[in-house]
């Protein structure tokens, strides 16, 4: 099974640290796997992409124009690929910062009001870890289980705290998601 | 071999360096490689090496030549502007035959061009890119995986022929994070009695110098050095071949290009074209006997490249023409999608039957 995933967003939201928390998870589960960053002069605020490419074969083009699972933190985003997600694939919405729905019908849309969520239980500036909660309960990209080993290949053993507050941001991304 | 971890190509072409014994770099920063630069700066000072950021590419090349003069392994990097800046000091290195590793993570050309991922530099890798009768050794990875291997390889191969050796990447492999398995043993250093390191009055003093102003002496020097070339065209010739067998229609390409093509070669299957890939690994030495061999069952020739057309003229003369092959190509930084290779092999399967 191949998974293509793409994640879009301004600059700052977390774009590339979402797609890098699958990629742990897919080299602890021993899958194979590439994340390419979208490179260039961008800056915080500007748009931001991210293709993971998750899979039990051996991966080819790293590139993602075809996502199965589209996460998009942005309306820019949003109005940009929606149209590339493949049908029957999901897309995964910031709606506290996309004031529109989806206009396709085939394909599946979880609308995730993950900025309005990190200001009001106290999870100010991860809301994309709310997002990706969502996403990995939805998609099991990657096993429930292998949270706490990926989020330890991405927040140093000695920030303790942080690492159980990005866990807990996680677990209500997964509580949400309808 | 270590654990798998996950890294950047540039990143893992620093690590890989520095598994590889090399404790001396230097470069200038460009886009998009910097990483190699920034890896190197945090990573050297700790281990008792040295990274030095000069004060342009002409001047991080000749500290490369001084070093390599010396018989340390020393390594710099940059991208297609930065490269050319540098192409003097790679003749000059070619004419002294010293030893080095080259990484270019190119970018989209002429001129300042753009920062997105290009194959355009083929020429210039594959011709020797600066003056005079030269090669250098011109390596393409296609993953994170080989970006690290074939540093390795990179710095021995050097050594063992005494010449530059280019590591010819791109921004998507540069930028790209995949698993990646480092080793924990560096390869033997080559004995380097011609070094620059103090006779101790014990022996005559050598010297290194690409200058003769004695025509006769010159073209010695020049055919002993092709004479050392047709051994590395003859010994150190690396490719892969995928579903090859019983291929109609092969596609033609390195580094990113290749794996975009091998998806496409997946897809012309599923729809019951015999579509193959051949990948050469090593750009100079091209594959040139493989892949003339691969035409006498293989019927058309598909070129796949992120630029106008240069890996296609290798492709042709290692086939002299005896089939046809057509280009398949995006520039400027764009790189050919699955579907546009895809239909390049449909296009070459239907004109066969």
């Amino acid at each position: 099974m191949t998974k293509n995933i793409l994640i879009a967003g301004f600059g700052g939201q977390g774009v590339l640290f979402t797609g890098k928390f699958i990629a742990y998870g897919a080299l602890i589960e021993g899958k194979e796997l590439s994340w390419l960053p979208s490179y260039g002069p961008e800056m915080r605020g500007g748009t931001c992409n991210c293709s993971v490419i998750v899979s039990d074969e051996p991966v080819g083009s790293p590139i993602v124009n075809e996502p199965d699972v589209l996460i998009a933190m942005n309306r820019p985003s949003l109005d940009k690929f929606e149209d590339a997600v493949v049908p029957g694939g999901d897309i995964y919405i910031d709606s506290s910062l996309v004031d529109r729905e989806v206009r396709r019908t085939d394909v599946n849309v979880h609308y995730i009001p993950a900025t309005r969520l990190s200001t009001e239980r106290g999870f100010d500036g991860i809301a994309n870890m709310i997002l990706l909660g969502s996403v990995i309960k939805g998609s099991g990209v990657i096993k429930e289980e292998t949270i706490p080993a990926a989020m330890s290949k991405v927040v140093s053993a000695k920030r303790q705290n942080l690492f159980d507050f990005n866990i807990r941001a996680l677990a209500l991304g997964a509580e949400v998601l309808e | 071999m270590a654990e798998k971890v996950l890294m950047k190509g540039n990143e893992a072409i620093a690590e890989a360096a520095i598994a590889a014994g090399c404790r001396h770099y230097f470069g200038y920063p460009i886009t998009p490689q910097t990483e190699i630069a920034a890896y190197m700066a945090k990573r050297m000072p700790k281990i008792g090496g040295v990274f030095l950021q000069a004060e342009s590419e002409v001047s991080a090349v000749n500290m490369v030549i001084g070093a390599a003069s010396a018989g340390v392994r020393v390594m710099t990097s940059s991208s297609s502007p930065g490269i050319s800046l540098k192409s003097e000091g790679l003749s000059y290195m070619a004419g002294c035959d010293l030893p080095a590793l080259i990484v270019n993570v190119q970018r989209g050309g002429p001129g300042l061009g753009g920062i997105q991922p290009s194959q355009s530099d083929y020429f210039q890798a594959t011709r020797g890119g600066g003056h005079g009768d030269y090669h250098m050794l011109v390596l393409a990875p296609n993953s994170v995986q080989e970006m690290a291997q074939l540093t390795i390889q990179g710095f021995a191969l050097a050594e063992k022929y005494r010449m530059p050796c280019m590591l010819l990447a791109d921004g998507t492999m540069g930028q790209m994070m995949e698993p990646v398995e480092l080793p924990d043993s560096a390869p033997e250093m080559a004995e380097k009695p011609w070094a620059l390191t103090g006779t101790g009055l014990s022996r005559k003093h050598n010297i290194i110098n690409s200058l003769s102003l004695t025509p006769d002496e010159l073209e010695r020097w020049n055919i002993d050095r092709y004479a050392r070339y047709a051994k590395v065209e003859a010994d150190e010739v690396m490719y892969e071949e995928y579903l090859t067998e019983d291929a109609d229609v092969c596609v033609v390409g390195y580094g990113i290009a290749a794996r975009v093509a091998r998806n496409a070669v997946n897809a012309a299957r599923a729809k019951g074209i015999k579509a193959g890939m051949f990948r050469p690994i090593t750009l100079w030495p091209f594959p040139k006997a493989a892949l003339n061999k691969l035409a006498t069952t293989c019927r058309a020739f598909i070129s796949v490249e992120l630029s106008m057309g240069q890996l296609i003229e290798d492709v042709e003369l290692a086939i002299r023409c005896s089939r046809p092959v057509t280009l398949c190509n995006r520039t400027g930084g764009m790189i050919p999608s699955p579907e546009q290779v895809l239909a390049s092999i449909e296009e070459a399967a239907a004109k066969l039957n």
